[in-house]
């Protein structure tokens, strides 16, 4: 059909490059195996910091239900002493409650945003690069804890102007931590998963909000597992806000908690998220 | 500086190949057996109305779509066997505008470059330059948000350079920019390709711009490649053929004779339209 390539356009090349460009020449060497899973979650959650520090309302606005859930519910509740905490205020009882639920509120937005991250295009670039999609979810997960966890910092720091009496011992507040990452990766996932079976924002916002309410409820962040009926004890036995909320209790106020099962919960829970949410994730390449 | 042709992949092969390449959405065949051949080193252009299938065979080259072994080649890897080495070598603009708009262009580019494993030292280097050969050094710290179209397509130029692929693919990238912009982004994707010689494969509806800028072109029509050459080859096969004097027909001409008639009313369904308006608008 036709000889070799033209030779290059008298494009203004110079006129455009007095720069340098030798590095983008030469490919960047490929990490391989396990060190690549690492790198994408440290990049994922670099954007997500970045994101942080550029806009902040959503930290101050996302700071105004949990302050009112502690202020209203937590002082009215402390004075009727309805409900049994096994004797510390229950201002203290609900505070590591609030912050699990911020977090989950947090998580379970990471739905919509990768369904506006495919319609954006951005996530159909990162597609194209060398993550696998496990390590894409993975990312996003942990990126969702990064944000959940600052987000905790602010609930934790409210709470304390409250006057909650919480730990200050730094491998507890560690564990704290860890506990509302992992719970933070399990609900982006499921909201990820969502994501993947709905395919649309739409569909995905009333199912996002038809399932919070009841994860929040049906868990012991309000009130202890024993006052519950029968069938919300069972939904509360298989939801894993209540396993991270005992272990918040448990280490944030020094109550009575199983935080071996806790984090043992928690980690499957997160596990079993990243695995469906990367599988259904070529549903929304498509 | 141009890079060495053999370093990788099969040695002066072509870029792309597509053998029988065939993609369908349910009952739309978007793709129906598309055979192509991309070489190292050109600049490609793949160009049909809204709906030829140019977005989808893209997809399908990318790895985006899942297609089965054996009809798509990049630089001698099979896209559905080797996903993984085949993502390392391209560059990808998509027809979107895909920058993420929280972001300053800079950390645009440094996500790609952390993706595609720059090491860290070599990083705020790597990406400086991706910049610079896009004219964005200036606005570099400015979020995404505050820039104009033309200034989006570059940063997602500098985002797919960043890596150094071997082969850059730009779906429709001048697609709802004005006159202006749309030569400002040919000539950086011209002196870039100039500078580092990497392969160019792009798709256009925009006739004049590929006579202008590309080797060769393939004018495709409802999912296959009707014709395929140099735009000058193509345009003077189609005068001969008619056998008339007078001035070289253009390449809209030799799509209008290859594509038969229908093309004005027949081509893009509402879907096509729609989304490219929406381009359009988030462009303008
Ligand atoms: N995700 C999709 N689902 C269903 N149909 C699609 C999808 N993407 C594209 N199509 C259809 O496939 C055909 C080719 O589309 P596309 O590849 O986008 O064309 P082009 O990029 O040339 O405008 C069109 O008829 C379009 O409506
Ligand atoms: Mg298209």
């Amino acid at each position: 059909m036709s000889e070799a390539p033209a030779a290059p356009r008298p494009a203004s090349a110079d006129r455009l490059h007095p720069v340098e460009l030798d590095l983008l020449v030469v490919p960047p060497r490929a990490r391989t195996g396990w060190k690549v899973l690492p790198a994408r979650v440290v990049a994922m959650c670099a954007v997500e910091l970045q994101k942080l520090r550029h806009d902040r309302t959503e930290l101050y606005t996302r700071a105004v239900q949990p302050a009112l859930w502690l202020l209203i519910f937590g002082e009215t509740f402390t004075r009727i002493k309805a409900i049994p905490t096994g004797g510390i205020p229950y201002l203290d009882y609900l505070a590591p409650g609030i912050i699990a639920q911020s977090a989950m509120f947090i998580a379970i937005f990471y739905g919509i945003m990768i369904i506006w991250e495919r319609d954006a295009g951005i996530l159909t670039k990162l597609l194209v690069t060398p993550t696998p999609r496990a390590a894409l979810i993975t990312g996003k997960a942990f990126a969702a804890g990064v944000k959940a966890l600052v987000q905790a910092v602010v609930v934790v720091l409210i709470a304390a102007v409250l006057g909650v009496a919480m730990t200050w011992n730094p491998l507890r507040l560690l564990g704290v931590a860890v506990a509302v990452v992992l719970g933070s990766a399990f609900f982006s996932c499921l909201s990820m998963t969502i994501a993947g079976i709905v395919l649309t924002r739409d569909r995905l916002m009333g199912i996002g909000q038809a399932i919070t309410m009841p994860l929040f409820f049906g868990s012991n962040a309000l009130y202890p597992v024993a006052v519950m009926p029968g069938w919300l004890q069972a939904v509360s036995k298989v939801n894993p806000l209540s396993y991270q909320v005992d272990a918040l209790r448990g280490l944030l106020l020094g109550t009575p908690s199983h935080l071996p099962a806790d984090f043992t919960v928690l980690t499957v829970a997160a596990a079993l998220g990243v695995t469906s949410a990367s599988s259904l994730l070529g549903r929304l390449a498509r | 500086m141009t890079r060495n042709a053999t370093d990788d992949g099969a040695p002066g092969g072509d870029a792309v190949t597509c053998t029988g390449l065939a993609y369908s959405f349910g009952e739309t065949k978007a793709v129906d057996g598309l055979d192509l051949g991309v070489r190292d080193g050109e600049v490609f252009g793949l160009l049909g109305p809204n709906g030829a299938g140019k977005t989808t065979a893209i997809r399908c080259i990318t790895t985006l779509l899942p297609v089965p072994a054996g009809m798509v080649g990049v630089f001698g890897h099979d896209a559905a066997r080797e996903r993984m080495a085949v993502r390392r070598l391209l560059g990808y603009v998509p027809q979107q505008l895909s920058a993420d708009s929280g972001l300053t262009g800079r950390e645009n580019v440094a996500l790609f470059a952390r993706v595609f494993d720059v090491s860290r030292r070599e990083r705020a280097r790597r990406v400086e330059q991706a910049l610079a050969a896009v004219d964005l050094t200036a606005a570099a710290d400015r979020l995404a948000n505050t820039y104009s179209g033309g200034m989006v397509r570059r940063l997602e130029l500098a985002q797919a350079l960043v890596s150094a692929p071997r082969l850059l693919i730009l779906d429709e990238p001048t697609i709802g920019l004005d006159p202006i912009a749309r030569t400002n982004v040919w000539e950086h994707i011209n002196a870039v390709r100039a500078a580092t010689g990497m392969t160019v494969l792009v798709t256009t509806h925009y006739m004049d711009e590929a006579d202008q800028y590309c080797d060769r072109v393939a004018l495709m029509h409802h999912g296959r490649v009707r014709a395929l050459g140099t735009p000058e080859e193509l345009r003077s096969g189609l005068r001969d053929r008619l056998g008339t004097e007078g001035p070289l027909p253009t390449l809209e001409d030799v799509f209008r004779d290859v594509a038969g008639s229908g093309l004005d009313d027949q081509s893009g369904d509402f879907r096509d339209v729609r989304s490219t308006r929406r381009t359009a608008s988030r462009v303008g």
